[in-house]
């Protein structure tokens, strides 16, 4: 016997339902330049909040008329809901336009080659790089994560392994840190550290005032992750005669080891682009510094800062082009932060 | 359908319990009295509580070497609580508390001073979820005990085939031990584990409804599995399907709770417990009349 079904979709939308959409938005979009010829109301926010108003009317009128009251409510609250995220989505695709619009002309092949120590911010684009502020960025964020992804992880285990009686305090805490103003954990590090012990700028007084900021967010993602590996496997673990640590060490972190890298580089996109500390700790110098430890090192947030306020226009032009590899920098972070907990726990 | 109350009743005397006690007879019949290959376990006076309930009253039980104990009684009557306190995984409840002793070999495992990682190596476990662990291979699960304890063996490869032999899961997997536990079905899994569990040879096995995630084909596999161990260690099964307590123990204990804590009712051989139990609330329980 055969059976000769086609697959149809009977709840899809027919031709004449989207005839009938299209038109709807073509109504609305007409209102609105009808509606701010006719009134006072100006500008792109006048026209942008007609068109949302007259859309969400007319669907919700229509629904109304066809299905009754409840289903114009569903049409209105659904038009909202599509309002708050095209909201969400307008500022950021405003911004990522700009900086490509703005940092685009200052990109070149010496930037990724050449520090600005022989260079003026005066100077034609073409003369000096970001050399410096990338290498300077890197030394700051690689010494930062030495010293808060031990400290974070630490933290989280305690939080989720060894739950001891402090656990909701140093919950609290970690929580109210991870609001602490990126300004104040450089003035810290600045009266506590760097003028009465080192009384110099480093890339360490940096990465210092960085680490304070990091490992809040380490800490909370590291704990949620380890949240969500199974008692089971920790049950497991200790039935077969393994102490704490050894069943944590050999079975629960690499369990947990995609999301904890997650937790790693999130940590890191948080504190590449903070400027303040930076500004406060570690000089801003226009030399690629390999020292980490002494003398003033240059980074991309400072060297924005510091190009915008130079003022010319090749200066402005340095400054969007930091502000672009910035961007780019952050961004290749997350893309990898989410490839890597995309990647389930296998089961 | 339809039937007269006493029809009822008689489907229920006797047809099931017949059954069941041929079953548990059968066994018995097959597997020869067990001798003693040490001086076994035994639970005295196990109270457990969480918190402030009291939900295990007054269990003393007696396990002869090499013998395989059923436990049944129906849901949150403490069976499970009851095996956890004698491998000191009940302590890791938060809120949980204790009274009574557990004897290993004449030794409260309670008792000050004792290493309870020690414990955990002459009493395994097998779960009522295959948990293998998720970031090891199949050989890596099997031998991951012993890294856990920290313990050496000369031979690890002779070690693993036997474990993987004795726990039914050899020729299945003997051609792909570096993939990964969860590749494996759940039967083949909770196989793994089991074979995880005798790595550290322990004395005694715990096993806490191990079949309940189960088909039958693994089921019946598990079971065959539990009676091929039986020769070399005590075997303490929680286990919801009489007909599987019929068919792998020796003995059955049966627990019950009225509201209150859980008590253990009756202990006999399984064939009696099948046949004539001593308490009607056990009578009542093993031909399907409650529970």
């Amino acid at each position: 016997m055969t059976i000769s079904a086609v697959p149809t979709k009977p709840w899809a939308k027919s031709p004449r339902d989207r005839v009938r959409d299209i038109a709807f938005i073509l109504i609305s979009i007409v209102s609105s330049y009808v509606v701010v010829a006719a009134t006072p109301m100006k500008g792109k926010l006048a026209y942008a909040f007609v068109l949302f108003f007259s859309y969400a009317l007319i669907t919700g009128t229509f629904s109304f008329i066809t299905r009754g009251a409840p289903a114009a409510k569903d049409s209105v609250v659904k038009t909202l809901v599509a309002i708050g995220a095209v909201l969400t989505v307008v500022p950021i695709a405003s911004i990522l336009f700009t900086v490509l619009k703005n940092g685009l002309p200052g990109i070149h092949k010496g930037l990724f080659t050449t520090d600005m120590s022989m260079a003026t911010p005066t100077d034609p684009i073409i003369v000096g790089g970001l050399l410096h502020a990338i290498t300077g960025t890197l030394t700051l964020v690689v010494v930062a994560l030495i010293m808060s992804v031990p400290i974070g992880i630490l933290t989280a285990l305690y939080l989720t392994e060894i739950q001891g009686k402090f656990s909701g305090p140093i919950r609290f805490l970690v929580q109210a840190m991870s609001g602490v103003p990126s300004i104040v954990a450089g003035l810290f590090i600045l009266s506590s550290v760097l003028y009465p012990i080192t009384k110099s700028y480093s890339a360490l007084m940096g990465a210092l005032a960085l680490t304070i900021l990091m490992i809040p967010t380490v800490a909370r993602t590291s704990e949620e992750v380890l949240l969500l590996i199974p008692n089971d496997l920790r049950e497991a673990g200790t039935a077969l005669g393994g102490t704490q640590w050894r069943t944590v060490a050999m079975i629960v972190l690499p369990a947990a080891r995609s999301g904890l890298m997650t937790a790693v580089i999130l940590g890191i996109a948080r504190i590449a682009g903070e400027t303040a500390p930076i500004l406060l700790l570690t000089g801003g110098g226009d030399k690629v510094n390999p020292n980490a430890f002494s003398g003033s090192v240059g980074s991309l947030p400072y060297y924005i800062w510091k190009s915008f306020n130079a003022g010319s226009p090749e200066a402005i032009t340095r400054a969007w082009a930091g502000l672009l590899v910035l961007m780019l920098l952050v961004l290749i972070l997350f893309i990898t932060a989410r490839a890597l907990s995309s990647r389930k726990i296998s089961k | 359908m339809i039937q007269t109350p006493e029809s009822e009743k008689e489907m229920s005397t006797s047809a099931q319990p017949s059954s069941l006690a041929s079953v548990a007879n059968a066994k018995q019949a097959r597997t020869q009295p067990t001798q003693a290959t040490g001086t076994g376990l035994e639970a005295r006076g196990i109270h457990a509580w969480f918190g402030k309930n009291h939900v295990l009253a007054d269990v003393n039980l007696e396990f002869a070497a090499g013998s395989v104990t059923a436990l049944i009684g129906p849901s949150g009557c403490g069976k499970s609580t009851f095996i956890r306190t004698i491998n000191r995984m009940h302590e890791f409840i938060p809120g949980a508390a204790m009274a009574g002793e557990v004897l290993l070999d004449g030794k409260d495992v309670y008792a000050s001073g004792v290493d309870v990682t020690k414990i955990r190596l002459q009493i395994g476990m097998v779960f009522q979820k295959p948990n293998p662990f998720p970031s090891m291979t199949i050989g890596e699960n099997v031998l991951s005990g012993l890294k856990l304890a920290q313990l050496k063996v000369a031979n690890k490869e002779e070690l693993l085939e036997s474990c993987l032999v004795r726990a039914g899961l050899w020729n299945e997997v003997k051609d792909r031990l570096d993939a990964h536990g969860g590749s494996l079905s759940g039967g083949q899994q909770q196989r793994l584990c089991i074979a995880r569990a005798l790595a550290v040879s322990p004395q005694v096995l715990l096993m806490d409804e191990p079949c309940s995630a189960l088909d039958p084909g693994s089921t019946l596999r598990i079971e065959e599995t539990i009676r091929e161990l039986s020769d070399t260690m005590t075997i303490i099964i929680v286990t919801h399907n009489m007909q599987q307590a019929a068919r792998v123990s020796d003995y059955t204990a049966f627990f019950l709770s009225d509201g209150g804590p859980g008590e253990m009712i009756e202990v006999a051989r399984t064939s009696e417990i099948f046949s004539q139990p001593k308490d009607q609330r056990t009578e009542n329980y093993v031909t399907g009349r409650f529970g």
